[in-house]
């Protein structure tokens, strides 16, 4: 019982942190490029920022 | 399961679980609504509050937010969303319902629903309360679910895209200048309340001042030492954070206090130099982390206060409605309840602001239509629930010490005999032996004319909080929590803010000079950010040296601003709805805007006429200037000066107003030409809905591909 509270809030976690967002990255990216390489937590983390630079994300008073 | 392959006694006996139930959630909650209105005299428990607002949430999102989605917006999960549709696995991407809520309420609640309350507590707990139980079912929640819905079918565009397609050229170009000034405003009073916290507060300025190099530090941590680990980087962060607060204590007490005691004018300036910083370093380096900083200890201390409320059930100290109601001579605001009370509570109840959230990020993650009501009208009523609890804080406050905290500096004075004297004028008892007490209970130097509501509502907290964990000994250390969590609520927003605005402006004089269009050109970037912060710095400045208070005077300004912006997503929602043919829901959104266009033309219009130079900006500028032409000094102005100050500041805000109102009645007329073509035409008008498509994802909880959120 306690280990599937602990596991849910992990994955609540993980997915509104957006920290899972790379796993999904790289089984899109093997989905539709099979045979290029996947890249790494850290090449997709710059990717990553530099999607965030361009855009605007509005927070509420 | 779908309800056919239920046999007959199998559904009679849920119907009559289902009536069993809702009669139950309606009978306690018309007790609860019983209580608080039969109450006179004595003092009740805050527990009757949280009941009355929570069985009216499950009622009305059981009926009528149900019957909004069904009837009047029709979504239809066959049919593929853009997140589904456009799937590029950045921007657009099906999202669990769940972790979508959770974004969308952390996007759409922030400060403003902690502050509003508080300031409205003047008139007494229930007009606030009625307000904001009431117009989150039949305002807010409705028009954030239907901007979510209409954009959400336009492939996520913005609401002043959708304006601008669905209302005409003059509409959007009006909604956009809109959106933009009232961005202004709102980002310069939700600064003055971090300033107004802060000031003169060693204990406040060092914790609030330590989240920023620990949000650094998560920054490069999440991005240089190990990529990508959020919820790691946000636990330590969180635990530094409390480290923090309880540092504060140690640096107040030490030989440091005196480098973190600033003056609200110096901490203006800190604000306005960090703000600019901010919006020009990388978004991950500063935003980013103190994005999940804010989003934890926002979720986190929500929780603890619905909680302490529960377990401490305190009692409700405040009266249920106070003269000022009818009077309108409160020394918060000035004016009657109608229209200001519907101003100074915006957020909770109604919040214009959402409509851009709603029509922003939310709508490109929705995996099937009919979360819209899930994710649109539920994350409301969570909002609402905050603003509920934040008025409780300050209702069970002693009012004297509410009105010591909250009137203008300058009917107040500065020692505690002169604020003893003040609010015994105000008809309210606090000694000035009580005052310092409260104030030491604390651990602040002073808690007179702290207005701009955080430290009233952390002083509430604190004594919900210590009543739970912790006893009197704790007290400091719960108010210097709850202080900072809200200053760092408004200081994600600040950076936030900043950066949409930075957008927009580039967006704009894009349209003059071409590379200032550009997102990654330096030089636009620095010019946009340093335009935008010294906009707001400019209305932060002066809010922090205005004689008159600057909450006192710009408050107003804020909520008409909010409330006007829902004033034109509503108008959006209304005009839409009309042009496809639902006339007859329009109702749904219509009686919502006709509600905010009657409060906030009445609150604008006497901010502009008023002859009471409390209330009216125009007729305030007047009697300063005659006095100032008889070379008097009318207090609280002490110098000609501070005369010059009152004049300018009234006459900007006056003018302020005066132009909202405009741009709000071009972008209602240009929608009631377009509403009155189409109920004409005998075909409907084209809309600018994204075309049919059907979904390949099965049901929620079955997706054809991996969603984003689904569980292994």
């Amino acid at each position: 019982m306690n280990t599937r509270w602990v596991r849910a809030a992990r994955w609540y976690l993980r997915e509104l942190t957006g920290e899972s967002a790379y796993d999904r990255y790289c089984e899109r990216h093997r989905r539709h490029h099979p045979l290029a390489p996947v890249p790494t937590r850290r090449e997709y983390q710059a990717l990553r920022t530099l999607h965030q630079e361009n855009r605007s994300h509005s927070r509420c008073c | 399961m779908p309800e056919t392959v239920l046999d007959a006694p199998e559904k009679s006996r849920k119907s009559v679980k289902f009536i069993l139930l809702w009669t139950a959630v309606s009978l306690l909650g018309a007790v609860a609504w019983g209580v608080l209105a039969l109450a006179r005299g004595e003092r009740i428990s805050a527990v009757w509050l949280v009941i009355a607002a929570l069985g009216s949430y499950a009622i009305a999102y059981r009926f009528y937010a149900r019957f909004v989605a069904r009837r009047v917006l029709r979504p239809d999960d066959r049919r593929a969303t853009p997140a589904e549709r456009l799937e590029d696995g950045v921007d657009f991407q099906p999202t669990d319902r769940r972790v979508l809520l959770g974004h969308h309420f952390a996007a759409i609640a922030g400060a403003g629903p902690l502050v509003g309350p508080v300031l409205a507590a003047q008139m007494g707990y229930l007009p606030g309360t009625l307000w904001i139980v009431a117009g989150v079912i039949f305002a807010g929640a409705v028009q954030d679910m239907v901007v979510l819905f209409l954009s959400m079918r336009r492939d996520g565009k913005s609401l002043g895209q959708l304006a601008r397609e669905e209302i005409g050229r003059a509409g959007g170009a009006a909604a956009l200048v809109a959106v933009f000034a009232i961005m202004i405003i709102l980002l310069g009073v939700l600064a003055l309340v971090v300033v107004n916290a802060l000031a003169h507060s060693p204990w406040g300025t060092f914790s609030v001042g330590m989240t920023i190099p620990i949000a650094l530090f998560m920054g490069f941590w999440m991005h240089r030492t190990r990529p990508g680990r959020v919820v790691e980087a946000s636990l330590i962060g969180v635990a530094l954070l409390l480290l923090a607060i309880v540092g504060g204590r140690w640096i107040q007490e030490s030989s440091l206090a005196d480098a973190f005691t600033l003056s609200p004018t110096a901490l203006v300036f800190c604000l306005i130099g960090y703000g600019f910083v901010a919006s020009v370093l990388p978004v991950w380096m500063l935003l980013a982390p103190r994005d999940y900083l804010s989003t934890f200890m926002k979720i986190g201390t929500i929780a603890l206060l619905a909680i302490g409320v529960v377990v401490a059930a305190p009692e409700l100290r405040a009266d249920a409605v106070t003269e000022f109601a009818t009077s309108g001579t409160g020394p918060v605001f000035a004016g009657s309840l109608f229209p200001f009370l519907f101003i100074t509570i915006a957020c909770g109840a109604l919040s214009g602001f959402h409509a851009l959230v709603a029509s922003g990020t939310t709508p490109k993650l929705i995996q099937k239509e009919s979360q819209v009501r899930m994710i649109g009208y539920g994350a409301m009523l969570m909002e609402s629930f905050v603003a509920i609890m934040a008025l409780i804080a300050a209702a069970t406050l002693e009012p004297g010490l509410y009105y010591a905290m909250n009137a203008p500096a300058g009917l107040l004075g500065t020692t505690a005999q002169s604020a003893s004297q003040a609010v015994a004028g105000l008809g309210f008892t606090i000694t000035p032996d009580q005052l310092a007490q409260a104030a030491h209970a604390v651990q602040e130097q002073t808690l007179i004319a702290r207005s701009g509501g955080a430290p009233t509502l952390a002083v509430g907290m604190s004594e919900i909080f210590s009543d739970v964990v912790g006893g009197t000994a704790m007290k400091a250390f719960w108010y210097h929590f709850a202080i900072m969590f809200e200053a760092l609520f408004i200081l994600t927003t600040v950076d936030a803010g900043t950066r949409v605005g930075r957008f927009m402006l580039q967006d704009m004089l894009g349209n003059v000079f071409k590379p200032l269009g550009r997102v990654n050109w330096k030089p636009g970037i620095w010019l946009c950010s340093g335009l935008v912060v010294a906009a707001w710095g400019y209305f932060l400045h002066t809010g922090a040296t205005d004689p008159l208070g600057g909450i006192n005077q710009l408050f107003p300004l804020f909520g008409i601003a909010n409330q006007l912006l829902a004033a034109i997503a509503l108008t959006v929602c209304t005009t839409v709805l009309v042009k496809s043919g639902r006339l007859r829901w329009a109702w749904v959104t219509g009686i919502p805007l006709a509600w905010v266009t009657a409060i906030t033309f009445t609150a604008g219009w006497q901010k502009i006429f008023s002859a009471d130079p409390k209330i009216g900006f125009f007729a305030q500028r007047e009697h300063y200037a005659d006095a100032l032409d008889a070379g008097r000094v009318l207090t609280p102005a002490r110098t000609a000066d501070d005369m010059h100050t009152v004049i300018t500041n009234s006459t900007v805000d006056g003018v302020l107003i005066a132009l909202f109102l405009l741009l709000v009645a071009v972008v209602i007329g240009n929608a009631a030409v377009v509403c009155v073509r189409a109920a004409r035409s005998a075909v409907p008008l084209p809309t600018t809905e994204a075309p049919y498509v059907e979904s390949r994802i099965d049901a929620p909880g079955r997706p054809a591909e991996p969603l984003v959120g689904a569980r292994r």
